[in-house]
Protein backbone atom coordinates (compact mmCIF):
# COMPACT_ATOMS: atom_id res chain seq x y z
CA UNK A 1 0.00 0.00 0.00
CA UNK A 2 1.58 3.47 -0.88
CA UNK A 3 1.47 6.52 0.78
CA UNK A 4 -0.64 8.12 -1.69
CA UNK A 5 -3.63 4.83 -1.63
CA UNK A 6 -3.08 5.30 2.34
CA UNK A 7 -4.37 8.85 2.31
CA UNK A 8 -6.64 8.26 -0.25
CA UNK A 9 -8.49 5.94 1.31
CA UNK A 10 -8.57 8.00 5.01
CA UNK A 11 -10.05 10.80 2.52
CA UNK A 12 -12.16 8.24 1.02
CA UNK A 13 -13.71 7.50 4.72
CA UNK A 14 -14.16 11.06 6.01
CA UNK A 15 -16.20 12.09 3.13
CA UNK A 16 -18.40 8.84 2.80
CA UNK A 17 -18.62 9.61 6.94
CA UNK A 18 -20.24 13.07 5.97
CA UNK A 19 -22.53 11.81 3.38
CA UNK A 20 -23.51 9.09 5.20
CA UNK A 21 -24.96 11.29 8.27
CA UNK A 22 -26.86 13.40 5.60
CA UNK A 23 -28.08 10.15 4.09
CA UNK A 24 -29.04 8.55 7.73
CA UNK A 25 -30.29 11.88 8.58
CA UNK A 26 -33.06 11.89 5.68
CA UNK A 27 -33.75 8.27 5.89
CA UNK A 28 -34.74 8.56 9.33
CA UNK A 29 -36.67 11.77 9.36
CA UNK A 30 -38.41 10.37 5.67
CA UNK A 31 -39.70 6.86 7.94
CA UNK A 32 -40.79 9.35 11.35
CA UNK A 33 -42.75 11.17 8.57
CA UNK A 34 -44.06 8.75 6.16
CA UNK A 35 -45.22 6.32 8.97
CA UNK A 36 -47.26 9.06 11.32
CA UNK A 37 -50.34 7.09 9.74
CA UNK A 38 -49.12 3.61 9.87
CA UNK A 39 -48.33 2.34 6.37
CA UNK A 40 -47.85 -1.05 4.66
CA UNK A 41 -45.24 -2.92 2.66
CA UNK A 42 -47.58 -2.70 -0.60
CA UNK A 43 -47.94 1.64 0.02
CA UNK A 44 -44.44 1.80 0.10
CA UNK A 45 -43.56 -0.19 -2.53
CA UNK A 46 -46.35 1.74 -4.56
CA UNK A 47 -44.71 5.09 -3.55
CA UNK A 48 -40.81 3.68 -4.60
CA UNK A 49 -42.28 1.85 -7.30
CA UNK A 50 -40.66 3.76 -10.82
CA UNK A 51 -39.43 6.72 -8.11
CA UNK A 52 -36.16 7.15 -9.59
CA UNK A 53 -34.85 10.06 -7.53
CA UNK A 54 -35.34 7.81 -4.49
CA UNK A 55 -33.83 5.33 -6.28
CA UNK A 56 -30.61 7.21 -6.82
CA UNK A 57 -30.85 8.42 -3.49
CA UNK A 58 -30.42 5.04 -1.76
CA UNK A 59 -27.83 3.75 -4.30
CA UNK A 60 -26.10 6.63 -2.81
CA UNK A 61 -26.57 5.60 0.32
CA UNK A 62 -25.26 2.40 -0.14
CA UNK A 63 -22.08 2.68 -1.96
CA UNK A 64 -21.48 5.18 0.52
CA UNK A 65 -21.94 2.88 3.40
CA UNK A 66 -20.14 -0.21 1.85
CA UNK A 67 -16.98 2.27 1.00
CA UNK A 68 -17.26 3.80 4.40
CA UNK A 69 -17.54 0.03 5.84
CA UNK A 70 -14.97 -1.74 4.43
CA UNK A 71 -12.84 0.91 5.18
CA UNK A 72 -13.55 0.60 8.40
CA UNK A 73 -13.23 -3.13 8.62
CA UNK A 74 -9.51 -3.37 7.16
CA UNK A 75 -8.49 -0.81 9.79
CA UNK A 76 -10.42 -3.03 12.68
CA UNK A 77 -8.43 -6.47 11.03
CA UNK A 78 -5.44 -4.72 11.11
CA UNK A 79 -6.02 -2.94 14.72
CA UNK A 80 -7.40 -6.14 16.20
CA UNK A 81 -6.81 -9.31 14.56
CA UNK A 82 -3.20 -8.02 13.05
CA UNK A 83 -4.85 -9.18 9.56
CA UNK A 84 -2.58 -7.13 7.25
CA UNK A 85 -1.63 -7.26 3.86
CA UNK A 86 -3.03 -8.19 0.44
CA UNK A 87 -5.38 -10.90 1.76
CA UNK A 88 -6.77 -8.36 3.98
CA UNK A 89 -6.69 -5.99 1.07
CA UNK A 90 -8.93 -8.09 -0.99
CA UNK A 91 -10.98 -9.89 1.59
CA UNK A 92 -12.06 -6.18 2.34
CA UNK A 93 -12.61 -5.73 -1.14
CA UNK A 94 -15.10 -8.75 -1.18
CA UNK A 95 -16.71 -7.28 1.40
CA UNK A 96 -17.33 -3.70 -0.18
CA UNK A 97 -18.17 -5.09 -3.50
CA UNK A 98 -21.02 -7.55 -1.46
CA UNK A 99 -22.14 -4.58 0.48
CA UNK A 100 -22.90 -2.83 -2.31
CA UNK A 101 -23.86 -5.63 -4.93
CA UNK A 102 -26.46 -6.27 -1.74
CA UNK A 103 -27.78 -3.15 -0.90
CA UNK A 104 -28.35 -1.83 -4.72
CA UNK A 105 -30.32 -5.28 -5.06
CA UNK A 106 -32.69 -3.88 -2.43
CA UNK A 107 -32.66 -0.45 -4.05
CA UNK A 108 -33.45 -2.05 -7.49
CA UNK A 109 -36.58 -4.13 -5.65
CA UNK A 110 -38.43 -1.10 -4.53
CA UNK A 111 -37.70 0.87 -7.23
CA UNK A 112 -37.91 -1.07 -10.32
CA UNK B 1 19.37 1.53 64.21
CA UNK B 2 20.42 4.71 62.11
CA UNK B 3 18.86 7.81 62.38
CA UNK B 4 16.66 8.28 59.38
CA UNK B 5 17.25 11.63 57.08
CA UNK B 6 15.11 14.38 57.37
CA UNK B 7 11.71 14.28 56.24
CA UNK B 8 10.72 10.85 57.41
CA UNK B 9 7.30 10.92 58.36
CA UNK B 10 7.36 7.07 60.13
CA UNK B 11 5.30 5.48 57.76
CA UNK B 12 6.35 2.91 55.13
CA UNK B 13 5.29 3.33 51.76
CA UNK B 14 4.79 -0.18 49.86
CA UNK B 15 6.30 0.13 46.41
CA UNK B 16 5.84 -3.14 43.63
CA UNK B 17 8.76 -2.83 40.71
CA UNK B 18 8.84 -4.69 37.92
CA UNK B 19 12.24 -6.79 37.56
CA UNK B 20 13.89 -8.79 34.92
CA UNK B 21 12.91 -8.10 31.18
CA UNK B 22 9.48 -8.80 29.42
CA UNK B 23 9.13 -11.87 31.40
CA UNK B 24 9.62 -10.90 34.51
CA UNK B 25 7.61 -10.08 38.00
CA UNK B 26 7.02 -6.94 39.89
CA UNK B 27 8.57 -7.46 43.69
CA UNK B 28 7.61 -5.18 46.25
CA UNK B 29 9.89 -2.82 48.40
CA UNK B 30 8.84 -0.73 51.59
CA UNK B 31 10.22 2.63 51.33
CA UNK B 32 10.32 5.17 53.95
CA UNK B 33 7.76 7.80 53.56
CA UNK B 34 9.48 11.43 53.38
CA UNK B 35 7.94 14.72 52.75
CA UNK B 36 8.00 15.98 48.93
CA UNK B 37 8.65 12.80 48.23
CA UNK B 38 8.81 11.68 44.55
CA UNK B 39 8.45 8.62 42.84
CA UNK B 40 11.90 8.79 41.48
CA UNK B 41 12.92 9.28 45.05
CA UNK B 42 11.34 5.82 46.27
CA UNK B 43 12.91 3.92 42.83
CA UNK B 44 16.45 5.10 43.93
CA UNK B 45 16.23 4.65 47.71
CA UNK B 46 15.15 0.95 46.59
CA UNK B 47 18.79 0.81 44.31
CA UNK B 48 20.65 3.07 47.34
CA UNK B 49 19.42 1.40 50.12
CA UNK B 50 17.68 -1.98 49.51
CA UNK B 51 18.80 -3.83 46.04
CA UNK B 52 21.56 -2.43 44.21
CA UNK B 53 20.87 -4.22 41.31
CA UNK B 54 17.35 -2.53 40.31
CA UNK B 55 18.00 -0.76 37.18
CA UNK B 56 16.74 2.25 35.92
CA UNK B 57 17.23 5.61 33.75
CA UNK B 58 17.27 8.95 35.21
CA UNK B 59 19.49 12.48 34.67
CA UNK B 60 18.62 15.98 35.11
CA UNK B 61 15.64 15.13 38.30
CA UNK B 62 14.05 18.18 37.44
CA UNK B 63 11.59 17.76 34.46
CA UNK B 64 14.11 18.87 31.60
CA UNK B 65 15.38 15.55 29.98
CA UNK B 66 12.55 13.39 29.70
CA UNK B 67 14.60 9.80 30.54
CA UNK B 68 13.29 8.71 33.87
CA UNK B 69 9.35 8.14 32.52
CA UNK B 70 7.79 4.77 33.41
CA UNK B 71 5.00 3.78 34.37
CA UNK B 72 3.38 4.48 38.06
CA UNK B 73 0.40 2.92 39.07
CA UNK B 74 -0.34 1.75 35.53
CA UNK B 75 -0.08 5.48 33.72
CA UNK B 76 2.99 6.72 32.12
CA UNK B 77 4.74 9.37 33.93
CA UNK B 78 8.13 11.55 34.48
CA UNK B 79 8.53 10.16 38.34
CA UNK B 80 10.65 12.76 38.78
CA UNK B 81 8.11 15.33 38.53
CA UNK B 82 5.38 12.92 39.81
CA UNK B 83 4.74 13.40 44.04
CA UNK B 84 3.83 9.87 46.12
CA UNK B 85 1.35 12.18 47.55
CA UNK B 86 -0.52 12.58 44.42
CA UNK B 87 -0.60 9.24 42.90
CA UNK B 88 -0.31 6.88 46.47
CA UNK B 89 -3.17 7.41 48.32
CA UNK B 90 -3.37 4.86 49.97
CA UNK B 91 0.28 3.75 50.65
CA UNK B 92 0.80 1.72 47.39
CA UNK B 93 3.17 2.44 44.57
CA UNK B 94 3.54 -0.17 41.36
CA UNK B 95 6.76 1.37 39.10
CA UNK B 96 7.28 -0.41 35.78
CA UNK B 97 9.04 0.45 32.42
CA UNK B 98 7.71 2.46 29.66
CA UNK B 99 4.65 0.63 28.13
CA UNK B 100 4.78 -0.01 24.49
CA UNK B 101 8.66 -0.54 23.70
CA UNK B 102 11.13 -3.43 24.89
CA UNK B 103 12.21 -3.97 28.49
CA UNK B 104 16.10 -3.98 28.79
CA UNK B 105 16.25 -4.62 32.06
CA UNK B 106 13.76 -3.98 35.49
CA UNK B 107 13.01 -0.14 34.68
CA UNK B 108 14.87 0.37 31.72
CA UNK B 109 13.09 0.57 28.13
CA UNK B 110 14.43 0.58 25.28
CA UNK B 111 13.71 3.80 23.37
CA UNK B 112 15.81 2.49 20.01
CA UNK B 113 12.30 1.91 17.94
CA UNK B 114 10.90 5.25 19.59
CA UNK B 115 13.47 7.16 18.35
CA UNK B 116 14.10 5.22 15.44
CA UNK B 117 10.22 6.27 14.35
CA UNK B 118 11.61 10.36 14.33
CA UNK B 119 14.06 9.08 11.78
CA UNK B 120 11.31 7.74 9.95
CA UNK B 121 8.70 10.20 9.89
CA UNK B 122 11.89 12.61 8.82
CA UNK B 123 11.72 14.28 11.63
CA UNK B 124 15.24 15.91 10.78
CA UNK B 125 15.38 19.54 9.81
CA UNK B 126 17.01 20.12 6.26
CA UNK B 127 18.79 23.22 5.82
CA UNK B 128 17.86 25.77 2.70
CA UNK B 129 20.11 28.48 3.24
CA UNK B 130 23.59 28.46 3.96
CA UNK B 131 25.94 29.96 6.47
CA UNK B 132 26.61 32.80 3.76
CA UNK B 133 23.05 33.62 3.69
CA UNK B 134 20.91 36.32 6.00
CA UNK B 135 19.16 34.66 8.54
CA UNK B 136 15.46 33.49 7.93
CA UNK B 137 13.08 36.43 9.31
CA UNK B 138 10.47 34.14 10.78
CA UNK B 139 7.39 36.62 12.34
CA UNK B 140 6.54 34.82 15.87
CA UNK B 141 2.80 35.70 14.77
CA UNK B 142 3.24 33.98 11.25
CA UNK B 143 -0.06 30.88 11.24
CA UNK B 144 3.26 28.67 10.54
CA UNK B 145 5.27 29.63 13.36
CA UNK B 146 2.48 29.72 15.72
CA UNK B 147 1.88 26.14 14.58
CA UNK B 148 5.56 25.00 14.95
CA UNK B 149 5.15 26.93 18.74
CA UNK B 150 2.31 24.76 20.01
CA UNK B 151 4.36 21.40 19.57
CA UNK B 152 8.22 22.66 20.00
CA UNK B 153 8.59 21.79 23.87
CA UNK B 154 8.84 17.80 23.34
CA UNK B 155 11.69 16.57 24.97
CA UNK B 156 10.88 13.24 24.36
CA UNK B 157 10.30 11.44 27.20
CA UNK B 158 8.14 8.80 25.18
CA UNK B 159 5.47 9.17 27.56
CA UNK B 160 2.75 9.66 24.70
CA UNK B 161 4.30 6.60 22.78
CA UNK B 162 3.44 4.67 26.08
CA UNK B 163 -0.07 6.21 26.20
CA UNK B 164 -0.95 5.33 22.66
CA UNK B 165 -3.43 2.59 21.96
CA UNK B 166 -2.85 2.57 18.33
CA UNK B 167 1.39 1.82 19.23
CA UNK B 168 -0.08 -1.31 20.88
CA UNK B 169 -2.30 -2.55 18.00
CA UNK B 170 -0.05 -1.26 15.61
CA UNK B 171 4.03 -2.16 15.92
CA UNK B 172 4.67 0.23 12.51
CA UNK B 173 2.77 3.10 13.72
CA UNK B 174 5.01 6.28 14.01
CA UNK B 175 3.60 7.59 17.42
CA UNK B 176 2.62 10.51 18.80
CA UNK B 177 5.50 11.90 19.43
CA UNK B 178 7.18 11.26 16.46
CA UNK B 179 4.43 13.04 14.14
CA UNK B 180 4.10 15.76 16.23
CA UNK B 181 8.03 16.33 15.27
CA UNK B 182 7.01 16.27 11.84
CA UNK B 183 4.46 18.34 11.79
CA UNK B 184 6.27 21.36 13.62
CA UNK B 185 8.75 20.95 10.74
CA UNK B 186 5.96 20.74 8.35
CA UNK B 187 5.35 24.44 9.74
CA UNK B 188 9.24 25.68 9.98
CA UNK B 189 9.40 28.17 6.38
CA UNK B 190 13.13 27.53 6.38
CA UNK B 191 12.61 23.61 6.01
CA UNK B 192 13.11 21.86 2.54
CA UNK B 193 11.63 18.42 3.14
CA UNK B 194 8.25 19.04 3.36
CA UNK B 195 7.12 16.82 0.45
CA UNK B 196 8.91 13.72 1.68
CA UNK B 197 8.31 14.51 5.44
CA UNK B 198 4.06 14.45 4.39
CA UNK B 199 4.88 11.41 2.71
CA UNK B 200 6.70 9.59 5.35
CA UNK B 201 3.94 10.23 7.83
CA UNK B 202 0.91 9.48 5.85
CA UNK B 203 -1.04 6.09 5.72
CA UNK B 204 -1.42 2.78 7.59
CA UNK B 205 1.97 3.70 9.67
CA UNK B 206 1.42 7.37 10.31
CA UNK B 207 -0.92 10.05 10.56
CA UNK B 208 -4.30 8.53 9.21
CA UNK B 209 -3.92 5.26 11.77
CA UNK B 210 -4.87 7.87 14.38
CA UNK B 211 -8.47 7.35 16.10
CA UNK B 212 -7.95 10.88 17.64
CA UNK B 213 -8.38 9.48 21.27
CA UNK B 214 -6.02 11.82 22.67
CA UNK B 215 -4.24 9.63 24.96
CA UNK B 216 -0.86 11.29 24.30
CA UNK B 217 -2.27 14.75 24.72
CA UNK B 218 -3.96 13.52 28.26
CA UNK B 219 -0.67 12.47 29.47
CA UNK B 220 1.89 14.72 28.05
CA UNK B 221 3.68 16.34 30.83
CA UNK B 222 4.58 18.67 28.72
CA UNK B 223 0.93 19.28 27.96
CA UNK B 224 1.28 19.34 24.15
CA UNK B 225 -1.25 18.14 21.84
CA UNK B 226 0.23 15.38 19.62
CA UNK B 227 -3.65 14.68 18.91
CA UNK B 228 -3.86 18.26 17.06
CA UNK B 229 -0.51 18.24 15.27
CA UNK B 230 -2.06 14.67 13.87
CA UNK B 231 -4.91 16.38 12.85
CA UNK B 232 -2.40 18.45 10.95
CA UNK B 233 -0.64 16.43 8.83
CA UNK B 234 -4.14 14.74 8.63
CA UNK B 235 -5.06 18.04 6.67
CA UNK B 236 -1.61 18.39 5.37
CA UNK B 237 -1.10 15.05 3.51
CA UNK B 238 -4.61 15.96 1.78
CA UNK B 239 -2.50 17.09 -0.92
CA UNK B 240 -1.24 13.46 -1.16
CA UNK B 241 -4.27 11.93 -1.82
CA UNK B 242 -5.56 14.40 -4.11
CA UNK B 243 -2.76 13.35 -6.09
CA UNK B 244 -0.71 16.91 -6.27
CA UNK B 245 2.49 14.54 -4.59
CA UNK B 246 3.64 11.29 -6.09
Amino acid sequence: MTTRAGARLWVAQRATAALLALCVFVHLATIVYAVRGGLTAAQILSRTHGNYIWGAFYSVFVLAAAVHGAIGLRNVASEWLGFRGSAAEATVLVIALALAGLGLRAVAAVVL
Amino acid sequence: MSREPDGFEGKALRVSVWRGGAEGRFEEFEVPRRESQTVLDTVTYIQRHLDPTLSYRFACRVGMCGSCAMTVNGKPRWTCRTHVDKVAADGRLSVAPLANLPVVKDLVADMREFFDKWARSRGQFRPTATRSDEFARVRPDSPGRREADAGIECIGCGVCYAACDVVRWNRDYLGPAALNRAWTLVNDARDGAKRERLQAVAGDAGCHSCHTMMSCTEHCPKKLSPTRSIAGLKRATLRIALGEDS
